[in-house]
């Protein structure tokens, strides 16, 4: 399992060569990246902000959690944080198993855990000049998180 | 005792600080503590009425009791990935 905060530039095809053996039938990739707009108006860039301990103990907890409820240990996933241009990678994760419906899962799984619990916000930066904190999740505590795949927006 | 409150992202920008050291009676909890911080007045009482704690990098019940020398981190509605 691997898991890190950072504020390089993300490498996704880094992180995909980190999972899967020759027993793994499945390997997935998700890439979260910068989109270029936001319920109607235009977006020119993000800034992440993150409570950088806290996140790295958060995100590893996280990918533990994904590794025992859909038994794989295949899990790399890496959060970036500082200023991101449009198209730019936020978030990567890889995970491989034996069928791709754990990976699936737990690919899911991981992303919707980040976005409720993980302690990093966002600040939009609009092509109209204004910036303003994207609305977030309230994170409710790690031992009462229902570790089950909830559907995301 | 004395613990150490960590602000970020708009709970930073609303009361202007990013670490400050606040005495509190040796019997406090968490729920203590934020009464303290919005008597404080200004941004501090601006803060919405529920806010998200961590104690020492982990998320914390209003119940949960301080000690000294903790780290205590008011979480705004996070928005990661």
């Amino acid at each position: 399992m691997w898991s890190r905060i950072t504020s390089e530039p993300l490498q996704p095809e880094l992180l995909l060569g980190r999972v899967g053996g020759a027993a793994d039938g499945a390997v997935l990739l998700f890439v979260g990246q910068v989109r270029n707009h936001a319920e109607g108006q235009a977006v020119s860039g993000m800034t992440y902000e993150a409570y950088a301990e806290m996140a790295s103990d958060e995100l590893a907890q996280i990918v533990a959690e994904a590794a025992e409820t859909l038994g794989t240990e295949q899990i790399a996933v890496e959060h970036r944080i500082g200023a991101l241009t449009i198209g730019e990678a936020s978030v990567v994760i890889a995970v491989a198993s034996p069928h791709r419906d754990e990976a699936y899962r737990a690919s899911r799984q991981i992303i919707e855990q980040i976005k409720v619990r993980l302690p990093v916000w966002k600040r939009e930066h609009r092509v109209d000049g204004a910036d303003a904190w994207v609305p977030g999740a309230d994170p409710v505590p790690a031992e009462r998180h229902n570790p089950h795949v909830r559907p995301g927006s | 005792m004395r613990v150490d409150v960590l602000l970020f992202a708009m709970y930073r920008e609303l009361v202007g600080e990013e670490r400050v050291p606040i005495e509190l009676p040796a019997d406090a909890c968490v729920a203590d503590l934020m009464v303290e911080l919005r008597a404080r007045g200004g941004g501090w009482s601006r803060l919405p009425g529920h806010v998200a704690l961590a104690v020492n990098r982990r998320y914390a019940s209003a119940e949960q009791p301080l000690a000294d020398g903790d780290e205590v981190a008011l979480i705004p509605p996070v928005a990661g990935g």
